[in-house]
């Protein structure tokens, strides 16, 4: 006799069954309504694939939560105890159940595992996360791509631009199109430079040259904050960037040239890493 | 019991009003709207208060007295001049970049000279407020300048640089402003205690 | 003795103000920090690379350094070894006192320990609670306008330092060391003055930690990432002594149940027959003695750093900020299992009393346990993942990461067995069990998006993390903390809490948390980091919405209090023997529980969760003849 036809078979189909009225109704709804509002929208390719990771997640982890919390509810609900003073049956376990949990927790946490290995490494070559200074995930055109430096100090954000003479500046533009290679670092403790739209986030490390690929795609406003704790004005670090188009970041670039050429001189020679003075009790 | 209570209520007033009151005095810039200015000093070390070691910013109140506050109220859409009269000496920049003045209306004045940038080892201080793009440098006395000042407030007969430019205000709103030279002596990487501390090198400015 | 006859036990005790208790060591604590502060300036006066302007950091040091050993000396623990040096016998008062004084004393009994551990760990658990409504407040308006910025940053450094610390012995403080013993038909713990030692290290290391607050706190929350910590004034010393104290507190409890654990089992308790709650405190004792180690060696390095000019963690010197961050999360993720385990062993232990079932897979359950303390070790690079530390590296720590879900989805599926085809009675200790288990799966599943590296640049130091580990940790940890209470504490004291106000407390909490926390993952995903003072204007109707909510929870929390001080102080109504008709060992005992637990060492005959089983024996036999006679 087939255990489909006892009590507890039916019990299981039942709970089946919620779970996939559940399940069709959710899915849909988390992939086309809330999906499209995910973060961090797709103003780069960077940006676009943890949006996509972000909805696959969502709509991945939504039926798991709702099966887990179908069969607490159902059993809470169907086995009350209704006033019931006895005990239920000694059941210690059910060795069929026990090895489909462990065959489907593993299957969903291998698959998870292999496909976010897949996203970081191949599909979006390292997803806008902070490489460190030898990045093995170069995307395509990083050969050609525009260098920027995002110097953290207490508390605001530069950036120099060593193909255009070690420009400094405190504003940061970008053009669409490009191959964008941030090379983030720190003057002094460790920062962390969020560029939410742009899907970029990679620690300011003071001695440490931390590269970032993003390619920006469309044209707008991009926000800038510091996400790792630093300080009086850590909630203060905030900025906004633009991705302009090339040709309004080369008018940007030059202007920006012409406005520091007094200052210019002062700037120590680009470099990967920088060691300012005074390094300790200083005064 | 009674006794339980209030002590207890009494340790948790005391414990909750410890994180609210530790504030500055607001000091409002002299002037109409249009038209205000302000009017600060640097000193190396204050000199009285629970930090006489601290270089600190003081601010003069309308009534022309020094106040030790870093708390400013401007006019919106206005013009503000701000004097800074500079008594610490150079510590350096960590960034030359802000070396440069930037975000004011016309050239800063040092000592009455049109100076359009700093060298950045001579920087003693800076007057920033990141948010409206501003960034003054502010030179230091040499080191071997006779008659220092020691102690807060000082006056203009001891030695010191002054500092004058001008800058624009847009909507209302609160804005933070600090110093970007290393410049608390006696901590690693110059950056603790007053760099670190709403009253010293660390301040907001109020725009009504 | 009865309960009620502690009131007047406690008033004759009241005369004995002097002798080593807590007075004795908050005034030899208080005096030797005074003294250890002259003799560090003594020591750095005149030494210009050492002591910087307003800063001392070495008298610091010195100076909790010597109120600790004041305040240990306070409390009498030099007695038994220095009249042993002197070659005197060793004189060991016995647990006779009943009254309220035995609480502010050094106490061999475990039920003493475990009955301090409760309100002292209770007490700092309050103190964090306020800061979280302080900061809840400032967080109302998007600019600082309740608390300056400064201040802000204190607050957060304190509420979380305060909680990771407290919470850390949350459920094995009053509970392992209260039940522990008695589960395994022991009478006392494998090393008392140990255990007294655990506990009275607890509140001085919450007490050094309040102590920042002479300095204006400290600006870099619970992690206390070098060089920031570096730069801070002298708050921060008190963070690192108070961590390590706590360390040192963790690294000790474990030892002790690990060896209790191991070697004073009743016998006939086979490993089989283990109640589930010892197997949690078990592997949970394994992380501690293997993990919290690490966390004091590398506050030694940040502690020379800041006063020896050691350059363990400053690049400009030679040393990495890596360092610090590998070292703390390397102590940091085996720590926030540290804080689950427990919690899981409550509700498994719970969920078949209430079910009136067998715990269904108690192997899986047991391996789900072991699992989670083996992967814990393998997975911390993960809160490294945007640093640019090992990026190639970084698919092995989302595999180990992920995988860990494994064992966890383990205690779920225990979960739903038990209740399936259960009789289940709603008691308030079930229903904060129950409630455990949904908030721990949003806490669970939301850290998948944590461990999976494209979809961590986003939520990566946001406030995405701060909703996922309070899921975990309040929503898990402290809702279990709730359900141990409302089981055990009757037991433990032998006072029923009030029900009603019990279930108004569960209602009020299960819900207000939910409505606090959940709206926080929306907050960490539109671009919020994590501990600002400030933030978009856009979001504020958000935070007013997270900040009201949390109110109402404080409220919650409250109650518990009230209902707490309102049942054991005013109302005193006895509690029963057996009320939840429990087969665990503890429940055969009377209540209160006898001095030494047992007369005899029972013979253990049964499993504690052989509900419904016909003709299943007795737990234990407390008669050996008996005992004999079955074996």
């Amino acid at each position: 006799m087939s255990a489909m036809r006892t009590p507890q078979g039916r019990h299981a189909r039942r709970i089946g069954a919620i779970w996939l009225v559940e399940t069709a109704v959710a899915v849909p709804l988390i992939v086309l309504v809330l999906g499209p509002h995910l973060p961090p929208g797709r103003m780069s390719s960077e940006a676009g694939a943890q949006v996509d990771a972000n909805v696959v997640l969502t709509a991945l982890l939504g039926p798991i939560a709702l099966l887990v919390c179908t069969s607490f509810v159902y059993s809470l609900v169907v086995f009350r105890s209704r006033g019931a003073t006895g005990d239920g049956p000694p059941i210690f376990g059910h060795g069929p159940s026990q090895t489909a949990w462990l065959v489907a927790t593993s299957t969903v946490v291998l698959t998870l595992a292999a496909w976010g290995s897949y996203t970081l490494v191949v599909s979006s070559d390292g997803a806008g996360g902070g490489q460190g200074p030898n990045p093995i995930l170069l995307p395509k055109g990083s050969k050609q791509a525009l260098q920027v430096q995002v110097i953290g100090q207490q508390w605001n954000w530069t950036y120099r631009f060593p193909s255009y003479g070690g420009l400094e500046t405190a504003h940061l533009d970008l053009p669409a199109g490009a191959a964008v290679e941030l090379h983030v670092t720190s003057l002094d403790v460790v920062h962390s430079f969020w560029a939410y739209q742009l899907g970029v986030k990679a620690d300011a490390v003071p001695g440490a040259d931390n590269v970032v690929f993003v390619h920006p795609r469309k044209l707008g406003t991009f926000s800038i904050r510091c996400a790792e704790l630093c300080g009086l004005w850590h909630g203060h670090m905030y900025q906004t960037g633009d991705v302009v188009t090339p040709k309004a970041f080369a008018t940007w670039i030059a202007q920006q040239a012409r406005a520091e050429q007094g200052n210019e001189r002062y700037l120590p020679p680009y470099e990967k890493v920088y060691y300012p003075q005074p390094l300790r009790r200083a005064g | 019991m009674t006794t339980g209570i209030a002590l207890a209520a009494g340790l948790v007033a005391y414990y909750v009003l410890s994180f609210l009151m530790v504030r500055p005095p607001e000091v409002p810039a002299p002037g109409a709207a249009l038209r205000a200015s302000l009017t600060l000093q640097t000193v190396a070390s204050l000199g009285f208060g629970p930090h006489p070691d601290w270089v600190s910013y003081l601010a003069r109140n309308p009534r022309g007295v020094w106040e030790h506050s870093t708390v400013l109220t401007v006019p919106s859409h206005s013009l503000v001049a701000v004097t800074i009269y500079q008594f610490d000496t150079a510590t350096g920049l960590r960034n030359p970049y802000w070396g440069g003045p930037r975000g004011i209306v016309g050239e800063m004045a040092v000592d009455g000279k049109p100076t359009p940038t700093l060298d950045p080892d001579l920087a003693s201080h800076t007057f920033a407020i990141p948010d409206l793009g501003l960034s003054v440098p502010l030179e230091g006395v040499p080191d071997d300048a006779k008659n220092q000042c020691s102690v807060a407030p000082c006056s203009l007969a001891q030695a010191h640089t002054t500092v004058k430019f001008v800058f624009r205000t847009g909507k209302p709103g609160t804005f933070r402003w600090q110093c970007f030279v290393p410049c608390a002596a006696g901590f690693v990487l110059g950056f603790g205690g007053p760099m670190q501390s709403l009253g010293y090198m660390d301040g907001y400015l109020h725009v009504v | 003795m009865t309960a009620t006859a502690l009131p007047a036990a406690s008033r004759r005790r009241l005369g004995g103000w002097i002798g080593f208790n807590l007075l004795t060591a908050i005034a030899l604590g208080i005096g030797g920090f005074f003294l250890g502060a002259y003799i560090g300036g003594v020591l750095a006066a005149g030494k210009d690379y050492l002591v910087g302007t307003d800063q001392n950091d070495i008298g610091v040091f010195m100076g909790f350094l010597f109120a600790t050993v004041g305040w240990l000396a306070g409390l009498g623990f030099f007695n038994y070894p220095v009249r042993r040096l002197a070659g005197r016998p060793a004189s060991l008062p016995l647990e006779e006192s009943t009254g309220v004084s035995r609480f502010f004393r050094l106490s061999t009994d475990h039920k003493v320990v475990g009955i301090q551990y409760f309100f002292g760990v209770g007490a700092f658990f309050l103190v964090g609670g306020l800061n979280a409504m302080l900061i809840r407040t400032e967080l109302l308006t998007p600019n600082e306008r309740f608390v300056p910025a400064g201040q802000y940053l204190s607050l957060v450094g304190l509420h979380g330092t305060m909680m990771i610390m407290m919470t850390s012995a949350f459920i094995l403080g009053p509970f392992g060391n209260y039940l522990v013993p008695l589960m395994i038909g022991s009478r006392r713990m494998a090393f008392p003055r140990v255990e007294s030692l655990t506990f009275w290290l607890t509140p001085l290391a919450g007490l050094v930690l309040l102590s920042a607050i002479a300095w204006n706190g400290f600006p870099t929350g619970w992690t206390g990432y070098a060089p920031l910590a570096d730069e801070a004034r002298a708050g921060m010393d008190a963070y690192i002594w108070s961590f390590m104290l706590i360390g040192l507190s963790i690294t000790l409890n474990g030892l002790n149940l690990l060896t209790t654990i191991l070697t004073m089992r009743a016998p006939g308790l086979t490993w089989g027959r283990l109640p589930i709650f010892v197997w949690g405190a078990l592997s949970t004792s394994v992380l501690m003695v293997l993990a919290a180690p690490v966390l004091i060696a590398t506050l030694l390095m940040e502690l020379t750093d800041r006063s020896a000019n050691t350059s363990f963690y400053l690049a400009s010197g030679g040393g990495s900020p890596y360092l610090y961050e590998n070292l703390f999360w390397f102590f940091g993720h085996p720590e926030v299992y540290i804080l689950a385990l427990p919690g899981f062993g409550i509700v498994l232990e719970i969920l078949p009393v209430f079910a009136r079932k067998p715990l269904w897979g108690y192997r899986l359950a047991v391996a789900g346990m072991l699992g989670v303390t083996f992967l814990s070790f393998f997975v911390w690079q993960h809160h490294l993942f945007v640093s640019g530390i090992n990026s190639t590296l970084r698919p092995f720590y989302m595999l180990t990461t992920e995988l860990i879900s494994i064992p966890t989805g383990f205690i779920f599926l225990n979960a739903i067995g038990t209740l399936w085809q259960g009789r289940i009675r709603f008691t308030v200790p079930m229903l904060f069990a129950l409630a455990f288990f949904f908030n721990f799966l949003i806490g669970g599943l939301s850290g998948i998006f944590l461990s999976d590296v494209p979809s961590d640049v986003t939520t990566h130091g946001s406030f995405f993390v701060i909703a996922h580990f309070h899921y975990t940790i309040m929503g898990g940890l402290v809702f279990a903390f709730f359900a141990a209470t409302y089981y055990w504490l009757p037991k433990m004291t032998g006072i029923a809490l009030n029900e009603r106000l019990a279930r108004i407390q569960f209602w009020t909490a299960f819900v207000f948390f939910n409505l606090t926390f959940f709206p926080l993952f929306a907050a960490g995903f539109l671009d919020m980091p994590r501990r600002v003072s400030t933030y978009a204007p856009s979001l504020q109707t958000l935070n007013d919405f997270v900040s009201a909510s949390a109110f109402a929870l404080g409220g919650s929390m409250l109650l518990f209090l009230g209902n707490l001080i309102w049942s054991l102080a005013f109302a005193r109504v006895p509690a029963a023997e057996n009320p939840w008709r429990s087969r665990g060992l503890e429940w055969q005992l009377p209540t209160p529980v006898p001095v030494h637990n047992f007369d005899r060492i029972p013979v253990i005959t049964g499993s504690p969760y052989d509900y419904g089983v016909e003709g299943a024996a007795p737990v234990a036999t407390f008669d050996a003849a008996a005992a004999a006679a079955t074996a």
